[in-house]
């Protein structure tokens, strides 16, 4: 499934990464501790993460994932969504927790 | 890829995140334009990424200086922070001095320096108390 099937199934906001909407998603990859995220996390997964700081950009960056997810609307800081535009992320928002979005995508990728 | 040794250098600014993984994105692109490997390219990232955000959060900043031969990868990140007390207790997974706000965005769970072992073919510390600290990385392209 692309990025953009997924978000347009779950009806989840696109912030960010309008020509990289393309990808494949591989599966998808839940965590906030980025260090255990840059080791673990696979490429082409979607990332679930809670934090919305500068950092998460260059996390997506080096871990290859297709996209990074927001849950439960959380908002996304501004140089965040400017940096993920230069670099060609996409982040998306879901108003869903981490686990019904973990459980939606399942469903989804089966 | 050319016989030629390519050399990369970066300034870490201190305690500042707006710029924290911009060398190791960088050289991260600087590896793909190259062609190496992107399993050599993801480890070389990782751990640079890894101690360039310690040399942002411990280090007071630094200096990193990267070249890439056709062999191998060398990274060195150097700052003049507090150094490392005991090298053999920071390199224990789970094992952080970081302050609470920086738990709170995602970093110092005490898995930097082991995920840099983890991903290089060499490390070398090089650290004294109140005068800093030197990671060597060596990434072996082959």
């Amino acid at each position: 499934m692309k990025v953009n099937e997924l978000a347009q199934k779950l009806d989840m906001k696109i912030l960010t990464g309008n020509e990289t909407l393309f990808k494949d998603i591989t599966g998808v990859y839940v965590c906030d501790l980025l260090s255990w995220v840059m080791s673990h996390a696979e490429k082409g997964n979607a990332w679930i993460t809670i934090h919305t700081h500068l950092n998460i950009v260059a996390v997506a960056l080096l871990t290859e994932v297709s996209c990074v997810i927001i849950p439960e609307n959380l908002a996304v800081e501004e140089n965040t969504i400017k940096k993920a535009e230069e670099e060609g992320i996409v982040i998306l928002s879901s108003s869903l927790s981490a686990y019904e979005l973990c459980y939606r995508i399942h469903e989804l990728l089966a | 890829m050319s016989d030629s040794i390519i050399n990369l250098s970066y300034n870490i600014p201190a305690n500042d995140f707006t710029f924290a993984g911009e060398a190791s994105s960088n050289v991260k692109k600087m590896l793909s334009q190259l062609g190496i490997n992107p399993m050599v390219i993801k480890r070389a990232a990782i751990a640079m990424y890894e101690a360039e955000i310690n040399a942002v959060i411990h280090g007071g900043g630094g200096i990193a200086d990267i070249q890439i031969s056709p062999e191998k990868i060398f990274i060195c990140i150097k700052d003049e922070g507090p150094g490392i007390p005991d090298v053999e207790v920071a390199m224990q997974e789970g094992y952080s001095t970081a302050p609470e706000y920086i738990r709170e965005m995602g970093f110092g769970a005490g898995m930097g320096l082991p995920n840099i072992k983890r991903y290089a073919d060499e490390l070398q510390i090089d650290t004294e108390v109140g005068k800093g600290t030197t990671v060597k990385i060596t990434i072996n392209i082959n």
